[in-house]
């Protein structure tokens, strides 16, 4: 028998005492598209290898030849869970480059859409800690004011998940009465279930002992690795873009930041949990600031700049500048100034940046956005290295890996 | 006593039963306030909201006119190539050669009802419908023409 009719085994596979565990790309655990390969010694994690790029779609180089407000259906698609928040990251990013002012009432009314965003994304994403760690129940408790938010959602723009919502300089029509009634109801209602959550699981035993003291990383870490928002705040690191850097009017609003001490799953875990406290007295602020404006001023829901904002249908159909500007804005035919701007919003999973850089053409010459998820994912295979399979899946969840924003 | 025993005890089950279903009867007597939609059997009595994205279609009127000029403007502001809009030539009444729509070709299955095109549009041909349910067994039928056979374009628009 000739010597290649044996089957060849590589080498070192027959004294390996490990096993190699696929994770992923498509696994319910991984709560979206994205490969772990671990290493496992029994059940505990000798080595672990993050993949991505399941799940790229070449946004950066697609919206370098699309004109500026066809970009905004690109930016839905990062983060799925809060695309308002993008949306309106977005439209900042343009409003600076193009040095628009908007009105108090239309940053007012952006602050609660973000908001209303980033508690679905913490509902989400604190609600799937309780079902990795097999509890299933507070996630069903949420979900039906997850809904309502989307709802709100519906009655404002259209659409629930991706939602293009609002245009550069402001919205594309006032909310609806609807929308407002909806937005009491959610204000109403919706903290008692977030305290059923919270009943369910903070100071459950079982849950506690899960979470504490697994996939924790050090402050110094995070920094090194560039995490943002509840993961860096969770490990002690009080950093908030909307405090530090305060974009649409943030400045104006009473809210604290809540910081943990060890950066474990558990202190994620509060810190969004008592996140969405604040954010619900954000929106209750805003809700207030809005209602007191007066007349013409209450209104308002986009900034007066003809040049960038699409004129109302009638003008088109009667006034010239009117028709002009708005064949301009549809054609892409506005050239955008030469400029380099970075704006960045607190969005659900830490510090979304937007990168623009013009030559002064109709398209941006350069766009890059900075994803916080893709970052977290790199400093998973430190994180996970050492403790338990269960315990990684938990840490997956908490650290709210997305895959739609892991890969642009 | 040990017939109170068993007495307290069946009151004890039957109050935790009542404790139980306690939401069950709530609901049973609060028709209004039931979350859960009986889909599809309740497709007749189904709201959307009124701004709700479903499908790009053309509004026509009684006498199958549509306000469809042919400007592309709705083609150019897809982000998808969606929306295609062949166009042809039609001589008019005083013998005038005039641009006029042909086939307004709409691909619903590249759409992501983003809502650009109704804001491009300068004459509110085009809007959003509320229908939602758009499986088709055959790809093809997917690929719509949004103007109605024979239409013409309406009066006074331009």
């Amino acid at each position: 028998m000739s010597d290649h009719n044996h089957i060849k085994l590589p080498e070192g596979s027959i004294g390996k005492t490990t096993t190699t565990l696929n994770l992923g790309p498509t696994h319910p655990a991984t709560h979206g598209v994205f490969q772990n390969i671990l290493e496992l010694d029994g059940e505990r994690i000798v080595k672990a290898e993050a993949t991505v790029g399941y799940i790229h779609r070449a946004f950066e180089k697609i919206a370098e030849r699309r004109p500026l407000y066809q970009i905004t259906t690109l930016t839905d698609r990062l983060n799925y869970c809060s695309s308002p928040i993008n949306n309106m990251g977005w439209h900042l990013t343009v409003e600076k480059m193009l040095g628009i002012k908007t009105p108090k009432r239309v940053d007012y009314l952006r602050v609660i859409v973000m908001e209303l965003a980033r508690i679905t994304d913490h509902l989400i994403c604190t609600s799937i800690v309780g079902v990795d760690a097999g509890a299933f129940t507070g996630f069903l408790y949420v979900m039906q004011y997850r809904e309502l938010v989307y709802e709100i959602y519906e009655e404002i723009c259209g659409a629930r998940l991706t939602t293009n919502m609002g245009r550069v300089g402001g919205f594309e029509r006032n909310f609806s009465a609807a929308a407002w009634e909806k937005l009491e109801r959610f204000l109403k209602e919706y903290p008692k279930a977030q305290k059923e959550l919270e009943a369910l699981l903070v100071r459950n035993r079982i849950f506690y002992e899960r979470t504490r003291g697994t996939g924790a990383i050090s402050a110094e870490r995070a920094l090194n690795y560039g995490f943002t928002g509840p993961n860096l705040r969770a490990t002690g690191v009080d950093y908030d873009v909307r405090v530090h850097e305060p974009y649409s009017s943030y400045e104006d609003f009473e809210f604290q930041i809540p910081v943990g001490t060890t950066g474990d799953n558990h202190d994620r875990f509060i810190v969004r949990t008592e996140e969405i406290w604040q954010s619900l007295s954000i929106i209750e602020q805003a809700y207030r600031k809005i209602q007191s404006f007066k007349g013409a001023e209450a209104e308002v829901y986009h900034a007066d700049v003809p040049e960038y904002y699409l004129p109302a249908k009638e003008d088109v159909y009667t006034k010239m500048e009117a028709l002009i500007w708005h064949f301009k804005i549809v054609m892409g035919e506005t050239d955008i100034p030469p400029a380099e701007v970075y704006q960045a919003v607190e969005g659900g999973n830490g510090e979304l940046g937007y990168y623009l850089i013009s030559d002064g053409g109709r398209s941006p010459y350069r766009l890059h956005f900075r994803r916080p998820c893709f970052i977290y994912y790199q400093a998973y295979e430190e994180i996970v290295k050492g403790s338990m399979l269960s315990d990684a899946v938990i840490t997956m969840s908490s650290l709210n890996l997305i895959a739609g924003e892991m890969d642009a | 006593m040990f017939l109170t025993r068993y007495f307290s005890e069946i009151a004890e089950a039957v109050g935790s039963l009542l404790k139980g279903m306690r939401m069950t009867g709530y609901y049973f007597t609060h028709h209004k306030e039931i979350i859960t939609q009986q889909y599809p059997d309740n497709r007749a009595t189904l709201v959307l909201p009124e701004r709700f994205r479903g499908e790009v279609v053309m509004t026509h009127t009684e006498n199958n006119e549509h306000r469809c000029t042919g400007c592309t403007a709705c083609e150019l502001a897809c982000p998808n190539g969606t929306i295609k809009v062949v166009t042809k030539f039609e001589v008019n009444a005083e013998g005038k050669k005039k641009k006029a729509v042909d086939k307004f070709v709409y691909l619903l299955e590249l759409c992501t009802m983003c809502n650009l095109c109704i804001e491009a549009c300068p004459t509110d041909a085009i809007r959003m419908a509320q229908t939602f349910e758009h499986s088709v067994y055959d790809r093809s039928q997917l690929t719509r023409i949004l103007n109605k056979p024979d239409s013409k374009l309406q009066e006074g628009v331009e």
